[in-house]
């Protein structure tokens, strides 16, 4: 019977290893340094905040594992063998397979910054940084302030935990407008005045020069580039971005980039080994993706994937169009197909934006300026139906199509105020069109007769 | 200089913040004077102008509520407001939580079976907090109070307090606000004040000088297991064409109204809409939701607790009804047989319709019940036949009737279904004993609109939606396979979706075809993966 290993229990091995189990009898063997069982990482916030304890945050049941013949070992693997076909565990125990999957996800990336390795300096990532942020910012009395450095979505989240804690936070951010690498400019812009609703002190275009120490290598203060104020504060948030999780396997023979090179199929360059999720990384990206994407969805994607390749039915990761979520303190942000940020678009990317006159609700329809083909949509604070936006992106809809149909997307609980006769009238002082809103049909989104 | 800050409890969690603000303090001593108030008087403190001290006593238990409430969120933006629910030991099964649940279990077991402690008085006027009550109660309906007078006002005052905060709570969703004026206005207009008034009417020539039952016209058997007792029959019959049309609106009710509305809306429109045990759960119970059991071992259990529930009052009423009518055709055209026949054919179509058209759908374990209680049904139906003794189903009426008044009218609705909010949560009746949410609820999974459609590939299996489930429904289970929500528990509160931080779970009706729609590969992905593997 195959041997079928796993390196790491987030999404993208879970979801490899459940779609092996429904696919085929072989042995798996799932190994995490991290937990004994598989959580929603990007639930972590929640348990800090007290919404959910920790054993919310596992999707299975604790007899899910034995149930479906999923083994469990907790280790760290220290070094891969692929000539022998063998793992070292934690330095001392070693392991065969016959197919081996990494899925190591990522760490927090760190810049060189002075003093980013003190205590009460950390990123957000792992379980044992959650455990970590309980030592470190336990309350508002243990941390006075914590400043926060990255403006991304980590960054927001762990904004968000502290200040649930009524902890004063300084938020550097080194864009002079929240995440405007993705967000176009109004969208960001709504997002900045969300955050100083939030009471977070909000420094944009600001960069972090050093971290400085106390007597007892704590961290004590953080000086600002731009400025050389000092903060004094009790934690460091580093939640500049991440980096593929792969140091163990430097001197294996496995081809890394900034991750593990992988082709379409997920193979890496020695046969049997794959690599999926945040850890992996394309020789080309593919379409508008990046090579690497840390996203919950595509570690998903790439383990339904790699589950038919492993089982005998070699196929590609060929990802749909493509999509996105997350929430900035109480907003949330749903994208679907692609909306650049006037730093990134292209020339024949054009923006249609609407901004609700009081409420903290917008969004950006993206199109093609002389065909008007509908390329994505980016909202916040209003819902949408995303088999609904999969479907209009593969009938290469047109905007004024979208625009038209918009009601029909709305994914917003019922009774809520609809927005849809606004976004259209602006869309239609905008442009110069004349389009009227369709009422909402179960027909069209259900798609019976 | 702080390395003790986080090690002094040994707590894994440190030291969050759980505590209540000055303001908090003072609002919850004004509630505790209000109660103070109505405790004193149940010790016959004899309060002399009982209309001064009884509207001081509801205003500052309701002011208290609403005060403590306002310092909660004024303050806050728009939003879910769950921190620290985990945190504090009223919500988390601690201390403060226990407290409570015996607290309240303790007012049940007095309200059930020592009223005369609240100061009930077989004879003469009434004593203590009862006493206190008296002058709302001859404003209403011209009667001195009864425990349950004293029960349905606190009661009132609970949905309407508590749905407030409710309100300011989550003022950013109209799908939640709607809902709770909907419970609000139903608790009390129609549990409450419209009853009181009714009993004006007794002896009224309106009603050809009858008197009618106490009726809360939105309770709807089985939940008032009790509408068809022989004493209320004889009410309804007895006071003219309103006490008829009264009766013919019960049964319209079970057999008209509530398949077509559940059927449309799914039963929610009936169990966190309208219902009064429902709406104590979403107001007074908000606070507890997150502690019901999520497991498919507590799944289990629930199936088998509340249909056995809806067999023994079905069993329970047959009894009943049967006792009390006749067995002369010519005198009266529903007699004991024809009765039995009806009941019998009745059950027989619905069974044969599931078993023909819908058993795929039912799980096993689902399946053997079924066929295991009709049965027994059938079997004890048949009895009344060949025993040929006036018995039906071994028993004597009175006393089946008896248990289920006791067991399950008292025990499992009152003293378990509220008294343990802060431990088991908040619809531990709804859940495990409501014979009416399970009846709904076998019509919702089978036969109607209602679904929580998932939104293609959007969650990331955070637990929110399941925590946060009153009904104790595993609802990311379903979510993390692109698969829709269809089950007969759930009451359709709304909260999964509000709290679902990435908008992947919308309460709709819809066709009922692909109503449930499960995935195996979710959308994003590649669509030849997607038909290879979800081809049902």
């Amino acid at each position: 019977m195959e041997n079928i290993v796993i390196i790491g229990n987030g999404i993208a091995g879970v979801t490899a290893a459940r779609h092996i189990r429904k696919l085929s009898d072989k042995r798996i063997i799932i190994i995490s340094a991290e937990t004994d069982h598989f959580f929603s990482r990007t639930a972590l916030m929640y348990v800090y905040m007290g919404h959910m304890k920790f054993e919310h945050i596992q999707p299975y049941e604790d007899w899910f594992w034995e149930k479906n013949r999923i083994e469990l070992v907790r280790g760290y693997v220290t070094q891969v063998n692929p000539e022998e076909k063998k793992l070292t565990i934690d330095n001392v125990s070693s392991l065969h397979y016959d197919k081996l999957i990494i899925a190591t996800g990522s760490k927090p990336n760190k810049f060189g910054w002075p003093g980013q390795d003190l205590h009460g300096v950390q990123g957000l990532y792992s379980k044992q940084d959650l455990d970590l942020l309980e030592v470190n910012a336990p309350n508002k009395e243990a941390c006075k302030r914590a400043v926060i450095v990255g403006g991304g979505l980590i960054g927001i989240e762990l904004a968000e935990m502290l200040r649930s804690r009524d902890i004063p936070v300084t938020f550097l951010v080194r864009e002079t407008s929240f995440w405007n690498g993705v967000l176009p400019s109004g969208e960001s812009q709504m997002i900045n005045e969300h955050i100083l609703e939030h009471h977070i002190d909000l420094r944009l275009g600001t960069n972090l020069k050093e971290i400085v120490s106390d007597e007892n290598g704590r961290v004590k203060s953080v000086i600002i580039a731009e400025t050389n104020e000092e903060i004094p504060c009790n934690l460091v948030g580093l939640t500049a971005g991440v980096t593929p999780n792969v140091d163990f396997l430097k001197d294996s023979g496995i081809e890394l980039g900034r991750g593990v090179k992988v082709n379409r199929f997920l193979e890496t360059n020695i046969k049997d080994i794959y690599a999926i999720g945040d850890c992996a990384e394309q020789h080309e990206a593919i379409g508008n993706r990046r090579p690497i994407e840390a996203v919950w969805y595509t570690g998903r994607m790439m383990g339904e994937t790699l589950a038919q390749t492993i089982c005998g039915n070699r196929i590609v990761y060929n990802p749909g169009h493509w999509f996105n979520s997350a929430k900035f303190l109480d907003i949330e942000y749903q994208t679907y197909g692609w909306v650049f940020s006037e730093r990134r678009k292209e020339a024949h990317e054009m923006h249609f934006h609407w901004r609700h006159p009081e409420e903290k609700i917008c969004l950006t329809v993206a199109f093609h300026q002389d065909s008007k083909q509908f390329m994505g949509i980016n909202t916040f604070g209003i819902r949408m139906r995303h088999e609904l936006f999969d479907r209009w992106l593969n009938e290469e809809r047109t905007v004024d199509f979208v625009l038209e149909h918009l009601t029909d997307a709305n994914f917003d609980p019922e009774f809520y105020k609809k927005h849809e006769a606004d976004i259209v009238s602006k869309y239609n002082a905008d442009f110069g069109t004349s389009i009227k809103p369709k009422k909402k049909s179960l027909k069209r989104i259900f798609q019976f007769n | 200089m702080n390395h003790k800050t986080h090690s002094q409890s040994m707590a894994l969690t440190g030291q969050p913040p759980k505590n209540i603000t000055r303001n908090q303090k003072f609002a919850t001593l004004v509630g505790m004077f209000g109660l103070a108030v109505m405790l004193l008087a149940a010790f016959n403190v004899s309060f002399h102008n009982k209309t001064l001290w009884l509207t001081i006593s509801l205003s500052a238990l309701f002011s208290g509520i609403l005060w403590f409430s306002w310092e909660a969120y004024s303050q806050k933006l728009p939003g879910i407001k769950n921190d620290g629910v985990w945190f504090k030991s009223i919500s988390n099964k601690g201390f403060w939580g226990w407290i409570a649940g015996i607290a309240l279990t303790g007012f049940y077991i007095v309200l059930y079976f020592y009223p005369e402690y609240l100061g009930l008085a077989s004879k003469g006027a009434n004593k203590g907090v009862i006493a206190l009550f008296d002058p709302l109660s001859k404003a209403l309906s011209g009667n001195p109070a009864s425990q349950w007078f004293v029960y349905g006002t606190l009661y009132t005052v609970a949905i309407l307090a508590f749905g407030v905060k409710f309100l300011w709570k989550y003022r950013h969703n109209r799908y939640e606000r709607l809902r709770t004026f909907s419970v609000m206005l139903f608790q009390t207009a129609f549990a409450f004040i419209i009853p009181e008034l009714m009993a004006r009417l007794n002896g009224d020539k309106l009603l050809n000088g009858g008197s009618l039952p106490y009726y809360d016209l939105k309770n709807v058997w089985p939940l008032n297991y009790y509408n068809f007792e022989g004493y209320r029959i004889k009410g309804f019959l007895s006071s003219g064409d309103i006490g008829f049309a009264l009766l013919v609106f019960g049964i319209l009710s079970i057999f008209v109204i509530t398949p077509i509305l559940t059927y449309k809306y799914g039963k929610r429109w009936y169990c966190s809409w309208v219902c009064g045990c429902g709406g104590l759960a979403e107001t007074a119970g908000d606070s507890f939701r997150q502690l019901s059991d999520k497991s498919v071992k507590a799944w289990r259990i629930e199936r088998w607790v509340v249909h056995s529930v809806v067999v023994f009052v079905t069993l329970m009423t047959t009894a009943v009804i049967y006792s009390y009518l006749g067995t002369d055709t010519s005198k009266y055209w529903l007699t004991k047989s024809t009765f039995l026949i009806g009941v019998a054919s009745l059950l027989t179509l619905v069974f044969g319709w599931v078993m023909l058209f819908k058993r795929e759908q039912l799980q096993k374990d689902a399946q053997y019940g079924a066929i295991g209680y009709f049965v027994i049904i059938m079997a004890l139906i048949g009895f009344h036949f060949f025993s040929g003794e006036g018995h039906v189903f071994l028993f004597k009426s009175e006393t089946l009737r008896k248990s289920y008044s006791f067991l399950i009218g008292s025990i499992f609705s009152g003293v378990i279904g509220t008294g343990f909010y802060p431990i088991f949560g908040n619809r531990v009746w709804c859940r495990f004993g409501c014979p009416m949410a399970a009846m709904l609820g076998f019509q919702q999974r089978l036969f109607s609109r209602f679904r929580i459609t998932t939104n293609g590939g959007q969650c990331i299996s955070c637990g929110n939606c399941s925590t946060y489930c009153e009904m104790g429904i595993d609802v990311r289970a379903y979510a993390q396979k692109g698969e829709n929500i269809v089950r007969s528990s759930c009451v359709g509160c709304g909260i999964c979706s509000a709290v679902c931080p990435r908008g992947v779970l919308k309460l709709e009706n819809g066709p009922q075809k692909g109503r449930i729609d499960s995935n195996q590969v979710l959308l994003g992905n590649d669509v030849d993966l997607m038909d290879l593997v979800n081809q049902k």
